[in-house]
């Protein structure tokens, strides 16, 4: 598996001129094909061998990160390539994660019928709140999404009717794969599914942010006031990244509820949110892939190294939030291989 | 309607003392917003600190207003090294814009909120008011804690102070010309450096200070930061940011909101505050009196 990416990168350091050039553009489709396929394909490849090798601890963990590093992605779009940093981006997570819940429970278990509901759900939201974030920018766009998701969390605590209030939604079933067939028991069989879906809506937003559109919101991102005056609807491709983001994201909670079965306002909270901008930084905006990394290291701590601490879990998170922002600038992105660097400063 | 006033009159004079509080929380934010464009999420924090402090002075026993006193010195000083602290750690990192800055105040916030719960517990601390205003007097035949008449006129003296300041002051012209256009002030020699660190520990300062006058009203616990917080944030975005009359406004009309929202509609208090956030952004997306840049 190894001989196809040992090859490839042979044969793109030859083309490195091209790519001094075009240094902070993103390669040609050709390019980027070439020289991302094999490695892709030799980690989409170990990533669904994993049920087959690891105990189903593993790939009950993985599942959870897939499911939050698609957010973590989706987040990415709106931060590193649209420069749109939201602070309430678990708002339209939170919000995919209780439609699925719901659907699960109320209309059907067959998994495509739980992702179309969270999804429309999160576009739905950010076609609401989008209208009044995406007017503003920068410091204040922060502030305004945060008190925005605030408000959902809050909703979402208080609609007991709906949402089970502060106790959560309980007693969500096991997806099923068909319709009205088995629910999903074994480990591996729902992490192959949430791994499936998290590579093609991964695969979608790598798409739209290498598309003419993904250039667009660079474009914006950079200098927004030159992309007006060339004639471009600044509000309209914002507005409209904002609301694929929220799908992606509202795709992302089904995802988490496909293996958690359970949802609660803390899912929506600030927490949530903060954590996901952290994973995105540690990543290296605008990288995507990044974002994925970011959200293993950033929920192992957590989860796994927080717990031991005995309660000072808080005290690491601040930690790792001070640490990425003074010693990863860029993020994991930005630590380049050596023979890569040839970029000019 | 004046049966009405009669009534709620309690809930409307609790809701203007939460709005003092929160005016407090809110001028230093919407200042330093405005100054340095920088989101401080430790804000609440340094407010939450103020009211430890007032725990740790003043316990639950009710000491004397000179001890008072004193704790609300203390706070004002300690906040105003930690603004200067927070003003020399974000720097550094200035030009590498808001996400940064917010997220670098953010890891203070959760350390400190750490070792605040480290320290004080997880359980909520009160706080009694000063032996002498621990009584009440009576309004058009309600009793009413003293205290909180002493809070809404400190508030507003406080309030009276800022806008002089900031209205009528040569230092209060550069930090208001500042908030226009920070480039300016420095093409025209004036070293923002000070300035911007003095807005930072005015502002902390002044946060910590609301959380001794808060404290016998809204006690001390983890969490109160995070809320505290996003109501400022609430208030900074209603009244328009890096103005003293538009935090002042947003500050009290989110205290009645809260106040009047959680005694008349108790279900839906919540998403009245919210609800008068979007309403005042669809209407003036930059604030009811907003001064400056629009966002």
């Amino acid at each position: 598996m190894t001989g196809p990416a040992l090859a490839s990168t042979a044969s793109t350091s030859d083309m490195n001129i091209d790519e001094v050039v075009a240094a902070p553009r993103p390669a040609p489709q050709g390019v980027f094909l070439r020289r991302h396929l094999p490695i892709g394909a030799a980690i989409v490849l170990a990533l669904f061998a994993v049920p087959f090798l690891a105990p189903a601890e593993l790939a009950n963990a993985l599942t959870r990160i897939l499911a939050l590093a698609l957010f973590a992605v989706s987040l990415d779009l709106l931060v590193g390539v649209s420069g749109l940093p939201s602070l309430g981006h678990a708002a339209p997570f939170g919000v995919g994660a209780y439609a699925a819940g719901i659907t699960a429970k109320e209309v059907t278990p067959f998994a495509p019928v739980q992702l179309l509901a969270a999804v429309v759900a999160g576009a739905l939201l950010s076609v609401l709140v989008g209208a009044l974030v995406v007017r503003t920018r920068g410091t204040y766009l922060l502030m305004l999404t945060l008190a925005l998701a605030e408000l959902v969390h809050v909703l979402a605590g208080r609609w007991d009717a709906v949402t089970g209030g502060t106790n959560g939604l309980v007693g969500i079933p096991a997806l099923t794969l068909s319709p009205g067939g088995e629910p999903v028991r074994l480990a591996g069989i729902r992490y192959w599914y949430v791994l499936s879906v998290a590579l093609l809506f991964f695969a979608l937003v790598v798409l739209v942010s290498r598309s003419a559109f993904g250039r667009t919101l660079r474009g914006i991102r950079d200098n927004e006031q030159r992309m007006s005056s060339l004639g471009y609807s600044t509000f309209r491709v914002k507005y409209t990244v904002f609301v694929i983001a929220g799908a992606v994201a509202g795709a992302a909670g089904a995802l988490y509820v496909a293996q958690a079965r359970f949802v609660s306002p803390t899912d929506l909270g600030f927490e949530v949110s903060a954590l996901a901008l952290l994973a995105v930084v540690i990543g290296g905006r605008g990288s995507l892939w990044g974002a994925v990394l970011g959200t293993a290291l950033v929920f192992y701590l957590r989860d796994e190294i927080g717990p031991l601490l005995g309660g000072r879990g808080g005290l690491l998170m601040g930690i790792v939030f001070i640490a990425a922002v003074y010693l990863l600038p860029r993020g994991f992105a930005g630590l380049r291989l050596p023979h890569r660097s040839r970029v000019p400063s | 309607m004046l049966g009405w006033l009669g009534t709620n009159l309690v809930t409307i004079i609790d809701g203007v003392a939460f709005g003092v509080l929160l005016f407090t929380i809110a001028l230093g934010l919407s200042l330093v917003f405005g100054v340095m464009d920088v989101l401080n999420l430790a804000h609440g924090a340094l407010y939450l600190g103020g009211a430890y402090l007032a725990v740790t002075v003043l316990g639950d026993g009710g000491g004397g207003l000179l001890v008072f006193v004193l704790a609300a010195l203390v706070a004002l000083a300690a906040g105003a090294v930690a603004g200067a602290g927070l003003s020399l750690v974000t720097r550094p990192i200035a030009h590498r814009g808001h996400l940064d800055q917010a997220l670098l105040t953010l890891g203070i916030a959760f350390v400190l909120a750490d070792l605040f719960s480290e320290a004080y517990g997880n359980d909520v601390k009160s706080v009694a008011a000063p032996a002498v205003l621990g009584g009440s007097t009576s309004i058009l035949g309600d009793s009413y804690p003293t205290y909180r008449l002493v809070v809404i006129a400190v508030g507003l003296l406080l309030a009276l102070g800022a806008w002089y300041l900031i209205e009528r002051t040569r230092v209060g012209s550069l930090v208001q010309a500042s908030v226009a256009d920070p480039q300016m002030v420095r093409a025209l020699g004036v070293n923002t450096t000070y300035l911007v660190t003095g807005v930072f520990a005015a502002g902390a300062a002044l946060a910590a200070f609301g959380g001794v006058l808060g404290a016998p009203i809204l006690s001390a616990s983890p969490g109160l930061d995070t809320r505290v917080l996003i109501l400022g944030l609430v208030v900074v975005v209603i009244g328009g940011l890096g103005s003293v009359s538009g935090a002042l406004v947003g500050a009290l009309l989110i205290g009645q909101v809260e106040a009047l929202g959680v005694s008349l509609l108790p279900t839906y208090a919540s998403f009245l505050t919210f609800g008068t956030m979007a309403l005042v952004l669809l209407l003036r997306p930059s604030g009811i009196l907003a001064s400056g840049r629009a966002a």
